[in-house]
């Protein structure tokens, strides 16, 4: 892991952030994505979403295509390289720019510095705020209480752990009941999930175990893998555990329906239906 | 033992269905993890330890010819022999033929996963030699007839009345009728019954967690003090060690022992640590006449030249396993050989063929937490990966898999068309998955959505959202 450490440019009070949206996110929550927009913009960045973006290659790096990682990684570097920052709503995607383009790139003179440089400025969205931009204040509320997961790749990769609990704290009428093993994996893995259902299926039953047995309201983690592998399983086992992406809370984006679970509202409508 | 890790999926299937094995393997991990933990937390320096093993472990496997050598002339001087054996069966014919040339009749063996790499015992008892495991664990799963599930702890799959059904099964030909269910009674009358065997065996064979350089001894550490019977009682004392538990000196040795026991179990140090140095000398009370080293490669040193060397950092303590969920979903037969968990992953395809455990690299989600727990810093993740570019390379992943992949990377590469496409098909999931917020079943998401619904996606993309509300804003300006 990489120590956290803050580039020259933090002395600029807006600079200039690629949003790097991450495949999930574009495709099954832009919610996510918008709550990103708007934290960076209130944090006082200048931010801008390239086109020229779809994944950071992980499935491909996952399963051993190196030469297909490549590919994808070259496109998202000549997309993103001219950005003070890239932050991205996952700390897997983070951490795959971040830790894994360097040393993909490692023997590739022509994209070697070129991996380095971004890497350099790749953060996950909530330590970014955390850590780069400083930002304390945070205007949103939400009644109940929150369970986190931290998933893997930000916690062993950047060191993603007290960011959001602190930005989380500040949220009005949120408090925090941590779960056992809140830092064991929940059985996603990318492909391995669908590889291995039945494992993975163990693995998220014990996190949902543990996240009802803590008796929060509201499960919250960094990462729309993870969130959409608990929340499926929420959702098939009929538990109410409502999920949502941090960014969502911390933007006060929260009046749309849960990842997984229903709403207090949603729930008394059927019940009365 | 012979390899089934081909059978990985079948196993571990079954492995998840066994309520007793799940409840035993969430007991060790809970267990051993916490004892861990605290072993660590009450050891301020330990991050300093392990910095210090790794570079001692790091020099030693720069300079291992040098160092096995050294090891190699000290055993001679202290009247030892080495053996090196590049093979698993010539390891086996080794000890073979030392056993023929003791005339032995009885066998006692301490704990060694060398041995089970060389599948030693079925080998020995062709050659109607009888064999009798003296760890309390491999002599459970020894009567059992299971391979170890666990390298540490080999019979923590099996519960106290299995143990209680086993002993009553076989210790009546020795007269013991009575059922044991209590753990000290079962330790006592295991004890009884490999009291007698220690006494007639013709040789020992022990395992070795460390070898001095400097001096040419062998280290082994038990919890029970069967290492030291196995090896002093018997005249012949069989030693065997993969080639890369070398230290340099004993000051080395100190700060691997540190970290050992800490790492295993959460005890300071493990209750015996013997140190054997060549054969019963004049001045000795006992030991044994001959001591004889046998040192195995096994692919050691092809590891030694190409990415893996970092495994051969590993000290065997168990933390990577008692910290893998998806060991302590499917417990360690699962895997299929001798080696278990994250390091059995890594080591399995690598000593018995890629094509033979082609699962094992694979069923991971790369979390990580082993490599954060190893004591030697080995990183795990990386070395499953490497292995999956590996099965990539040598076309051992499916054409189905890389074709799907090859579509995703080549659409994955073009942004416009990605997103033309993807826009298209995530409105006809949300609309698949209005009703409940979620999908049930969908077409080729069958491993997806065997254990769990898919979340419906809101319908438009955030790509799609940013164009329409930039294209609203320009028009607006
Ligand atoms: S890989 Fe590390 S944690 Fe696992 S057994 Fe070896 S030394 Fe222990």
């Amino acid at each position: 892991m990489k120590a956290v450490d803050k580039p020259a440019s933090t002395e600029n009070p807006s600079p200039s952030v690629g949003l790097f949206v991450t495949c999930l996110v574009d495709l099954f929550r832009p919610n996510v994505g918008f709550a990103a927009l708007d934290l960076l913009e209130q944090a006082g960045a200048r931010v801008d979403v390239p086109q020229a973006q779809v994944c950071c290659g992980q499935p491909a790096f996952n399963t051993g295509d190196e030469k297909g990682t490549k590919a994808i990684a070259q496109g998202v570097i000549a997309a993103f390289e001219h950005f003070d920052y890239v932050v991205a709503p996952s700390g897997s995607c983070a951490g795959m720019i971040r830790e894994h383009y360097p040393v993909l790139f490692a023997q590739d003179p022509k994209w070697s510095g070129r991996a380095e440089a971004v890497a350099d400025k790749t953060w996950e969205l909530i330590s970014f705020l955390n850590d780069v931009m400083g930002v304390d204040d945070i205007s949103a509320s939400l009644d109940g209480n929150y369970t986190y997961h931290d998933s893997c790749s930000g916690l062993r990769e950047l060191g993603i752990s007290h960011q959001p609990r602190n930005l989380l704290s500040a949220v009005r009428g949120l408090s925090c009941s941590e779960m056992k093993d809140s830092n064991v994996c929940c059985g996603f893995g990318g492909t391995f999930c669908v590889k291995y259902p039945d494992i993975s299926e163990r693995m998220v039953n014990d996190k949902i175990r543990n996240a009802v047995d803590s008796g929060a309201d509201y499960l919250l983690g960094g990462d729309m893998g993870c969130l959409m592998n608990i929340a499926g399983k929420l959702s098939r086992d009929k538990v109410d555990l409502q999920v949502y992406h941090v960014a969502e809370v911390l933007a006060d984006r929260t009046d749309v329906s849960p990842i997984a679970g229903r709403t207090p509202e949603q729930r008394t409508r059927s019940e009365d239906s | 033992m012979q390899p089934v890790s081909r059978e990985f999926k079948i196993h571990s299937s079954k492995a998840l269905l066994d309520e007793k094995l799940s409840a035993a393997l969430a007991r060790t991990q809970d267990g051993f993890g916490g004892q861990r933990a605290a072993a660590v937390e009450a050891l301020p320096e330990f991050q300093k330890i392990r910095e210090r093993a790794l570079r001692i472990k790091n020099h030693t496997l720069e300079h291992l010819d040098y160092y096995l050598e050294k090891f190699e002339r000290e055993v001679q001087a202290a009247g030892g022999h080495v053996h090196w054996a590049r093979t698993p069966e010539e390891g086996r014919k080794i000890i073979l033929d030392l056993c023929e040339q003791a005339e032995a009749r009885t066998v006692i063996k301490g704990k060694s996963m060398v041995s089970e790499e060389m599948a030693l015992n079925p080998a020995l008892e062709a050659s109607d030699i009888e064999v009798v495991e003296t760890d309390l664990g491999e002599y459970i799963i020894q009567l059992a007839k299971e391979p170890p599930s666990h390298i540490i702890a080999p019979a923590i799959h099996k519960t106290r009345e299995q143990i209680t059904e086993l002993f009553s099964e076989n210790h009546a030909q020795y007269g013991l009728t009575e059922p044991v269910t209590e753990v000290a009674d079962i330790v006592h009358e295991a004890r009884t019954v490999l009291r007698e065997k220690f006494i007639n065996a013709d040789v020992g064979i022990t395992g070795a967690n460390f070898l001095v350089a400097e001096s040419g001894s062998t280290v082994l550490v038990t919890n029970e003090g069967n290492g030291d019977l196995s090896s002093t009682l018997p005249k012949m004392h069989i030693i065997t060690a993969g080639l890369e538990k070398v230290v340099p000196t004993f000051d080395d040795l100190s700060t691997m022992l540190r970290l050992l026991a800490r790492s295993a179990t959460g005890q300071e140090f493990s209750v015996y640590t013997s140190v054997f140095t060549g054969p019963k000398r004049n001045t000795d009370q006992d030991g044994p006449e001959e001591l004889h080293i046998v040192l195995l490669d096994n692919g050691r040193t092809e590891m030694l030249g190409n990415e893996f060397r970092e495994m051969l950092r590993c000290i065997r303590c168990g933390s990577c396993l008692n910290h893998c969920p998806v060991y302590g979903s499917v417990g360690g037969h699962a895997y299929g050989w001798v080696y278990s968990g994250p390091m059995g992953s890594v080591l399995t395809p690598l000593m018995v063929g890629l094509g033979e455990a082609a699962d094992l690299p694979n069923a991971c989600t790369l979390n990580g937490r082993c490599e954060e727990v190893c004591p030697m810093s080995i990183p795990l993740p990386r070395m499953l990966r490497a292995l999956r570019v590996r099965q990539f390379e040598e076309k051992l992943v499916g054409s189905r898999v890389r074709a799907s992949l090859g579509a995703w990377t080549w659409l994955a590469t073009k942004p416009r068309l990605y997103q033309a496409v993807t826009g298209l098909g995530m409105k006809m999931l949300a609309r698949l998955g209005r009703k409940n917020g979620s999908i049930r079943s969908l077409p080729l998401a069958g491993g997806w959505t065997q254990a769990r619904d898919l979340p419906a996606p809101e319908g438009e993309t955030f790509m799609q959202a940013w164009a329409r509300q930039n294209r609203n804003r320009g028009a607006r300006q």
